[in-house]
């Protein structure tokens, strides 16, 4: 087979290289190690020696051009017959004898030759190497001559000087900055004055408008006079959940499905297990997540993510969980559920819970989970729908259990049933898959020994 | 002040002595005992591999050139005789430890070209996985403790591997192979003193290619015969023909023969000769052109392939055969390194501490 | 639990005893560990028990010794190598980053390298400045070395005995300065976990961070920040390398505030690394900046007072607590 021989890399940095004298001309052999050109580059005037024999039966550039890595330059063949047509396709689709743009001088001093002027015919690994030794952009030796003056404040206030601490605690605590007086160097407010603030010790502290330093509210008194609203500042968690809500529901496509189930088993079971172990405290939620778990586990499909190009499938079941504080919504994870039995997966939510709660929960705590579970059974609610806690493909609505008429063996009876909506990304998940989820999960809760399979 | 210049010395080349080649006419003694000790079989097969390390160093360069193998690559070629002779005279158990000039001993040791083609290939099937690259093959297997990066850095390694030998009683010998740049470094004379204080089974061998990079032996060095080092350490110093096959061997096997039950120290001196520049990037323009052809006409390939034929081991037609065999075992190192993964980028974070 | 009151010095000596008696393959190499007993008498004894095959005394050649361990370890043993003093270890430095540190990578995993590298580190009393160099935060820098600065006689036993259990290579600095101090010991064999903080002294104020001799100083000085009305919650992260974070950033986030004290420089040092881990892991819990409290920028001096003029003390320590509590 005819080979294509292209401008070789001799030394790490070279980019380009000039042939300043064939050592074979048309028709000759060349043995391995037999020197075909001599090439100059960017170190040192090279021999090109040939790993392979054969026949020169073309030399595509001439000598004294300086061309980039890449480049073909000739071709061998292993007879003074053989096509060589395919090698000759192959230098033409090369760009064939592509000089170094702009065809500089050789003798004037290197300029610094920008690299994606030869993007067909060099390798990118090439790139690097090129790049790493000729940065295109030159560093600054100096600042800039007539830096430029910092900018004005925008809100003509100057920025208060406070410790981060102190800032969480005024945030918390819904108090003005900019009323608080900083005992700290250069004015810094700093914990103590917050403090001291709240428990009315400084006068000049007062809560931002409409709130009351101290505890929470739970309904603002109308002021007479005052205006028949208040504004509350996002706190950081309701600014994420804003955003990520807003994302979801507006760029994934949602669907729905709804499924009923019987939830004497569930109940009953877990009724066994608070009589038998009644230090486990075992929640129907704990039960679900177990399930949901299992349920995961073989139906791979929902247990991923819509990576935009790939679907993600996840090799572990991490199951997040919507835990509501006062700021809002946080969906800590219990990872490895499938491997979890229910009382560990019970404790950890547990503690997951109180974390939330104290806000105390770690960003490993909370990211990463490939599924979610969101339960308002303890609330009343019959049924409802989720949004899609992203990038993940689906989450759970888990309703509360109602006592009403049931048909069994087509007799009226009274029973115990349950409702729980999946909310599904159709870019990922198709109905039949999520259907088929739910029903093995409904299977499960239905009947909680299946979990054991 | 007068230019701080080396003293005139004798020049390695200034009156060069006289290169011999093997021809079974004109066998010593010891070389037609190895001759009888190797026997045709194996001796074809040492020459396969000193082959094996010729063909794939240079395709290495043609890798090189097409930037499928990046940073520094130090090249063997010339120097086959060395580590094929001294490795073919040893056990599997025995510890090797080198510098980054490695290639040669790793193949010498009879590591596939396989994974060797795929470590400079930065790939994950790589006998370092991929992440030491052509300065840097290990092989637990082969009890290869590395190519190593600092000019002797590797000598206290080959001195421990010694150390442990000795503890275990086990008849175990190490060599630690070295270039003569590393003889002037410190833990060179520091291991050698502590190996010969403690009669450790340490065998040195100063691969003699008569340059330190670009710096001839004579500039770098205020003694150009290296045994007389190891006169200074209380120990056995020998020199021998690095371009020859079976004085390689003969050395290597005479010295472990004594070493195994009777611990103790050995320097050798092999002189040779590195065909390239001390890496790919360097012409070797500090050396005359004659002065390369001189040791091309000893080649130590061609010196035994006409040793195999004299003795009608090995036929004009079988050697071709053989050339052309191993010619594609390199290009199928080569589409196996292709083929292989690069490291899962899990593997970054993989090996800086051991469990 | 039966204690025994016990010097450092005595404490690592038992270590090293226990560990070549449970594993064969542990040996110890170093100058003036055999026949003279150890410079600073640590390895006391182990050459009688022993013999010279496993203690090992070397000629004055670091490096060489040093790389003697790691092909050691490459090929099966668990060396202990002494240094004299860590600023001997400097003439090591190769082997230990080239070589001990980066192996088990360079080598895809095939070659771990079970080895301890340990000796006295830190200022002494009027050696000047080559003998007295801190060295922790140029070994921590290094990923592949492990990196470990006992206080206390409990801890340097419990540690050096995990340490050569240790497939990795540790780095083990005891201090000169504390080889003679004593402290409780259990009778009954004992390891301690590398990479685990231990709360010296619980308060709510200011989190007070020290490692090795400095910590035993702030332990000596504790009534004194309780006459200042200053409740310093006092940590010693016994292991620089791993950094337990969580430990340290439970109590910053307890206290709000924290002052790191080493008897290493300011620029670069460990008090540096573990300042951005507090800022990073507690950024919205810190009131004021953290302080630190280290070497000043010079070669340690000869003159009795101005080697106290560059090494921290307990005066500029209750300082920075006054500081951070912006009570000056």
């Amino acid at each position: 087979m005819a080979i294509l021989l292209t401008m070789p890399s001799l030394s790490p940095t070279m980019e380009t290289g000039v042939i300043t004298r064939w050592m074979k001309k048309v028709g000759d052999f060349i043995g391995v190690g037999e020197v075909l050109a001599e090439i100059e580059t960017d170190k040192a005037v090279m021999e090109y020696e040939m790993p392979d024999e054969g026949y020169v039966r073309e030399l595509l550039v001439p000598t004294g051009q300086e061309l980039q890595v890449g480049t073909p330059i000739a071709i061998l063949a292993a007879s003074l017959e053989e096509d060589i047509a395919g090698a000759k396709a192959q230098a033409a689709g090369n760009g064939g004898a592509a000089p170094a743009a702009p065809a500089a001088p050789k003798a004037a001093a290197p300029a610094p030759v920008a690299p994606v002027a030869a993007a067909a015919a060099v390798p990118t690994a090439a790139h690097a190497a090129v790049q790493m030794a000729t940065p295109a952009v030159a560093l600054r030796s100096a600042p800039p001559p007539a830096a430029t003056p910092a900018p004005a404040p925008s809100n003509g206030r100057e920025r208060v000087r406070i410790s981060p601490y102190a800032r969480k605690l005024a945030r918390e605590a819904n108090l003005d900055l900019a009323a608080l007086q900083g005992s700290g160097p250069g004015g810094r407010i700093v914990a103590k004055d917050v403090q001291s603030a709240l428990s009315g010790g400084a006068a000049a502290a007062r809560p931002a408008a409409g709130a009351v330093a101290g505890a929470p509210m739970p309904l603002a008194q109308p002021v007479p006079g005052g205006p028949a609203f208040e504004d509350v500042p996002l706190s950081m968690m309701r600014k994420a959940i804003a955003r990520k809500m807003a994302e979801s529901k507006t760029t994934v496509p949602h669907f729905q499905l709804t499924r009923k189930i019987r939830a004497e088993a569930l109940l009953d079971g877990r009724e066994a297990l608070k009589a038998h172990f009644p230090a486990l405290k075992i929640t129907v939620n704990d039960v679900i997540v177990k399930a949901c778990a299992a349920a995961l586990r073989q139906h791979p499909t929902v247990n991923s993510q819509f990576l935009g190009d790939k679907v993600r499938r996840f090799h572990t079941v991490d199951v997040a969980v919507a835990v509501g504080t006062d700021d809002g919504l946080i969906t800590p994870i219990v990872r490895n559920a499938d491997q979890k039995g229910l009382a560990q997966i019970s404790a950890e939510l547990k503690a997951l819970a109180v974390k939330a709660r104290d806000k105390k929960l770690a960003p490993e705590d909370y990211t990463g989970g490939t599924f979610t579970v969101s339960n308002l059974g303890m609330y009343g609610v019959t049924e409802f729908n989720a949004i899609i806690n992203t990038p993940q493909a689906c989450i759970l609505a888990v309703s509360g259990v109602v006592t009403e008429p049931v048909v069994e063996n087509g007799a009226l009876a009274v029973g115990r049933t349950m409702n729980m909506t999946l909310s599904s990304d159709h870019r990922v998940v198709d109905g039949v898959t999520a259907a088929q989820f739910m029903d093995t999960l409904a299977r499960m809760l239905e009947n909680p020994l299946a979990m054991l399979l | 002040m007068a230019s701080l210049v080396a003293a005139p010395r004798k020049k390695p080349d200034a009156k060069p002595d006289e290169l011999k080649t093997l021809t079974a006419g004109s066998l010593t003694r010891r070389q037609k005992q190895a001759l009888d000790e190797l026997g045709r079989e194996k001796l074809v097969e040492m020459y396969r591999r000193m082959f094996l390390i010729r063909s794939f160093e240079q395709r290495c360069e043609q890798m090189y050139q097409q930037r499928k193998i990046g940073g520094f690559l130090h090249l063997y070629m010339g120097e086959e005789a060395l580590g094929v002779g001294m490795l073919s005279a040893i056990q599997p158990d025995d510890y090797v430890v080198t510098s980054y000039r490695d290639h040669g001993i790793a193949l010498a040791l009879g590591l596939s070209p396989n994974v060797l083609m795929a470590e400079l290939f930065g790939r994950v099937t790589g006998v370092s996985r991929g992440k030491g690259g052509s300065m840097h093959f290990f092989s637990k297997e082969k009890n290869l403790l590395g190519g190593h990066g600092i000019v002797a850095g590797q000598i206290p390694i080959g001195l421990g591997a010694a150390f442990t030998a000795r503890y275990l009683e086990s008849e175990r010998v190490s060599l630690t192979f070295l270039g003569d740049g590393a003889v002037q470094q410190g833990t060179f004379h520091e291991s050698l003193n502590m190996a010969s204080l403690w009669n450790l089974p340490a065998i040195f061998i100063i691969e003699n290619n008569q340059y330190g990079m670009g710096t001839a032996i004579n500039r770098a060095s205020a003694v150009t015969d290296f045994t007389l080092k190891a006169q200074g350490y209380n120990m056995e110093g020998v020199t021998v023909d690095g371009m020859n096959l079976l004085d390689c061997y003969a050395a290597m096997a005479d010295a472990v023969a004594k070493r195994r039950k009777h611990p103790a120290p050995l320097l050798i001196e092999a002189k040779t000769y590195r065909y390239r520049g001390h890496s790919i990037s360097d012409p070797a323009t500090y050396r005359k052109k004659e002065e390369i052809e001189r040791y091309q006409k000893v080649d130590p390939i061609q010196q035994v392939k006409s040793l195999l034929s004299e003795l009608g081991w090995l036929s004009e037609a079988d050697a071709k055969q053989l050339e052309k065999d191993v010619r594609q075992e390199v290009i199928e190192a080569v589409n196996f390194a292709d083929r292989s993964e690069e490291p899962p980028l899990a593997e970054r974070d993989l090996h800086v501490l051991a469990d | 639990m039966d204690t025994q009151t016990i010097t450092m010095r005595e404490a690592l000596n038992q270590a090293m005893r226990e560990e070549m008696e449970r594993d064969e393959r542990v040996f110890l190499i170093g100058e003036e560990v055999g026949e003279y007993n150890g410079a600073y008498k640590v390895s006391q004894g182990l050459l009688e028990r022993f013999g010279p095959r496993r203690v090992v005394d070397t000629p004055i050649a670091e490096a060489s010794f040093c790389g003697l361990g790691v092909g050691a370890a490459m090929t099966g043993l668990r060396p202990i190598v002494e240094f004299m003093s860590f600023n001997f270890a400097l003439v090591a430095f190769d082997q230990i980053i080239n070589n001990a540190a980066k192996t088990l990578y360079m080598s895809g995993g095939q070659f771990p390298i079970p080895m301890v590298m340990r000796g006295p580190g830190g200022p002494a009393a009027q050696v000047s400045a080559q003998h007295s160099s801190v060295l922790d935060s140029m070994f921590a820098y290094t990923p592949g070395l492990k990196v470990v600065v006992p206080s206390t006689a409990y801890d340097a036993k419990g540690l050096l005995k995990s340490a050569v259990r240790d497939n990795n290579p540790v780095i083990f600095i005891e201090n000169e300065l504390l080889y003679g101090v004593s402290g409780e010991v259990p009778t009954a064999e004992y390891t301690l976990p590398i990479g685990q903080a231990v709360v010296r002294a619980e308060g709510s104020d200011v989190t007070v961070i020290a490692h090795s001799r400095m910590n035993y100083f702030i332990v000596q000085a504790l009534e004194q920040f309780r006459a200042e009305g200053i409740q310093i919650e006092l940590i010693d992260p016994r292991t620089i390398k791993p950094l337990d974070v969580e430990t340290l950033a439970r109590s910053v986030a307890k206290t709000h505030r924290a002052v790191i004290v080493e008897e290493g420089y300011r620029f670069a040092g460990v008090g540096a690394q573990i300042a951005d881990d507090v800022y990073s892991r507690c950024f919205d819990d810190l009131d004021a900046p953290i302080a630190r409290v280290t070497h000043t920028e010079n070669p340690l001096p000869y003159a009795k007072n101005l080697e106290a003029a560059s090494l921290p003390g307990i005066a500029q320590v209750v300082e920075a607590c006054k500081a951070v509590l912006y009570r000056l």
